[in-house]
C-alpha cells in the first residue's frame, strides 16, 4: 500500500515564521512536500473559522506558527493564537478530530532549521494518526 | 387588487413547538394579521392534511413561515412542498436558521440515539428490543412513520430560503416586524436576516470597563452583580458574537446570552466568533508572566460544543461529530 502523504494546512505569520520558512528553502533544508502555505500578517489573524474550514475540506493537519512570545509586531496576537488554538484543540476532540492534527509552534525567521524540523515532525505524526476521518465519512442521511 | 388577501401558511418540523406560540405572542396584532391574510395552513391550529396542501396551486401561498430543523423525511417532504408551494419561505427561528437546540443531536446519530431511548435509559422496559421502523405490517396492511436521520439540517441545506428570523423564538417585536414588512411589501433584499445590524452587547444596557476574565464562572457559581457586563464577571455571555433584536432580554433577566440570535453580520461563524472574542480577553493580565499557564485557563472551558454552538451546531463549518 502506498504510504500516506499527510496534506497540513500552514497559517504562518508573515514577520517571523514565513521569513523562517523561506530561509529553510534558500538554505535547502530538506523537509517533506507536505505543507500547503497560507501566508498571514500575524498568528492572531487566524480566525478559528479558517482551522475548521481547512479541516472539513479534507486537511489531515493544521500548523499555525507564529513569532516567539513578546516577539509578535502586533503586541499580543501570539498570545491570543495560543488560547484560541487550545480552544479549537478542546471542540475538535469533541467533534471527534484529534486535537494533534492542530499545532501552534513559535518559529522566529532566523529559524530555517526550526521550521524544517517542524514540519519533519508533524508530518510523522499525522501519517501517524492516518487521514482526517472527516474525509472518511460515509454520505448518510 | 382590492381586498385579495395575502396567504399565509406556518409549518413547524423538528422543534420543541416554542416558535408556534412565538407567532400567538404577538397578541392582538395577530388580529391585524388576519384582517390581511387567510391563513390556509397550520398544523397547530387548523385541521388541514398535507394533501390539502398537495392539492394547492404552485406558488399561491404568499408567505410560508417555517419554523424547525430537518431530521425525518417528514421534514424534509413538508420543506420541499412548502418551497413549491409558496412564493416566499421564512426561515422561523434558530432550529430552521441554524439548527437550533435539535442540532446538537448531531453530537450523535440514529443508531445511538435509538439505544439511549428505546434500550438503555434506566426507565425502559424493552424485553423484545424493539425500536422504531419505518414501516410495518399489520392486518389492515402497512403502516409506516417517518425516518429519523443521523444529521440534522438547517432549513436552507435543503431547500432554497428567501428570509431569515432568528430567534428561540423570534421576539414578539421581530414577529410583527417582519409580518408588517411583508404586508406593507417592504421587504429587504433575498436572503436577508431580518433582524438589525447589531449584535446583543449593543442593545444590552450593562457598564462595561475592560474586558478580562482570569476565572470562568458558570451561572450557578456566583451571583453576578446587577449591572456590570457578565462576561466581565467571568460569566460566557454569547453578547459579542450574537446578533442583537431581543434587546438582551436575557440579560436583562440577569442570565447571559447563549446565541439564539444567530451570527453577527459578517460573522463566518457564531461559534468560531465566540471563541475568537473569549480566547482574546481570557488570561490578558497574566500572559506575560513566566508562571502563565493557558492550557489551564483554557481548561476552564466546559462542554465546547455547548458553549459556542447551542443553537448553530447542524448549521456550522463541522455541522457534526464524526462517528466512525
Ligand atoms: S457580554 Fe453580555 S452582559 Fe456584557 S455587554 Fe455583551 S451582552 Fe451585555
Ligand atoms: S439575549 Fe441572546 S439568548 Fe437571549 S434572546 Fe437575546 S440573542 Fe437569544
Ligand atoms: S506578528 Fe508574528 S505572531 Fe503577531
Amino acid at each position: 500500500m502506498a504510504e500516506f502523504n499527510p496534506k497540513i494546512v500552514a497559517f504562518l505569520c508573515n514577520w517571523c515564521s514565513y521569513a523562517g520558512a523561506d530561509l529553510a528553502g534558500v538554505s535547502r533544508i530538506q523537509y517533506p512536500p507536505s505543507i500547503r502555505v497560507v501566508r498571514v500578517m500575524c498568528s492572531g489573524r487566524i480566525n478559528p473559522a479558517f482551522i475548521l474550514d481547512a479541516f472539513k475540506n479534507g486537511a489531515d493537519g493544521v500548523l499555525v506558527a507564529g513569532c516567539h512570545p513578546g516577539d509578535c509586531h502586533y503586541i499580543a496576537g501570539n498570545y491570543k493564537a495560543q488560547r484560541r488554538v487550545l480552544l479549537v484543540q478542546k471542540l475538535m476532540e469533541a467533534f471527534g478530530l484529534e486535537p494533534e492534527r492542530l499545532r501552534l509552534e513559535w518559529v522566529s525567521a532566523s529559524e530555517g532549521d526550526r521550521f524544517a524540523s517542524v514540519v519533519k515532525d508533524m508530518t510523522a505524526e499525522i501519517r501517524k494518526l492516518g487521514p482526517n476521518p472527516i474525509k472518511m465519512l460515509e454520505v448518510e442521511d | 387588487m382590492p381586498n385579495e388577501k395575502l396567504k399565509f401558511a406556518f409549518y413547524w418540523a423538528a422543534s420543541c413547538g416554542g416558535c408556534e406560540i412565538a407567532v400567538l405572542d404577538v397578541n392582538e396584532a395577530i388580529l391585524d394579521v388576519v384582517a390581511a391574510a387567510d391563513i390556509v395552513f397550520w398544523p397547530v391550529a387548523m385541521d388541514i392534511k398535507y394533501k390539502d396542501v398537495e392539492a394547492m396551486a404552485d406558488k399561491s401561498i404568499d408567505v410560508c413561515f417555517f419554523n424547525g430543523a430537518i431530521r425525518t423525511s417528514e421534514n424534509e417532504h413538508l420543506a420541499k412542498l412548502m418551497r413549491q408551494k409558496s412564493k416566499v419561505l421564512v426561515a422561523f427561528g434558530s432550529c430552521a436558521h441554524e439548527g437550533g437546540v435539535p442540532g446538537l443531536a448531531n453530537v450523535s446519530n440514529r443508531n445511538e440515539i435509538f439505544e439511549t431511548v428505546y434500550l438503555k435509559s434506566c426507565s425502559t422496559n424493552n424485553p423484545g428490543k424493539i425500536v422504531p421502523q419505518t414501516s410495518v405490517g399489520v392486518k389492515e396492511g402497512t403502516l409506516s412513520i417517518p425516518r429519523l436521520y443521523d444529521t440534522v439540517k438547517p432549513l436552507n441545506q435543503v431547500v432554497d430560503v428567501d428570509y431569515y428570523l432568528p430567534g428561540c423564538p423570534p421576539p414578539a417585536k421581530r414577529v410583527a416586524f417582519a409580518i408588517g414588512a411583508i404586508v406593507k411589501g417592504e421587504l429587504p433584499p433575498k436572503g436577508s436576516v431580518l433582524a438589525p445590524e447589531r449584535s446583543v452587547c449593543d442593545e444590552c444596557p450593562r457598564k462595561r470597563e475592560e474586558k478580562k476574565i482570569a476565572k470562568i464562572n458558570r451561572v450557578y457559581e456566583i451571583v453576578p452583580e446587577p449591572e456590570k457586563c457578565l462576561l466581565e464577571q467571568g460569566i460566557i455571555c454569547y453578547g459579542p458574537a450574537t446578533r442583537g433584536g431581543c434587546d438582551a432580554q436575557c440579560i436583562d433577566a440577569n442570565m447571559p446570552c447563549t446565541g439564539c440570535g444567530g451570527p453577527c453580520p459578517n460573522a463566518i461563524e457564531q461559534g468560531s466568533a465566540m471563541i475568537s472574542a473569549l480566547a482574546s480577553i481570557m488570561g490578558i493580565d497574566s500572559e506575560k508572566e513566566t508562571s502563565f499557564d493557558p492550557k489551564k485557563l483554557m481548561d476552564q472551558v466546559k462542554d465546547p460544543i455547548g458553549t459556542f454552538y447551542k443553537y448553530s451546531l447542524a448549521g456550522s463549518i463541522l455541522q457534526r461529530k464524526v462517528k466512525k
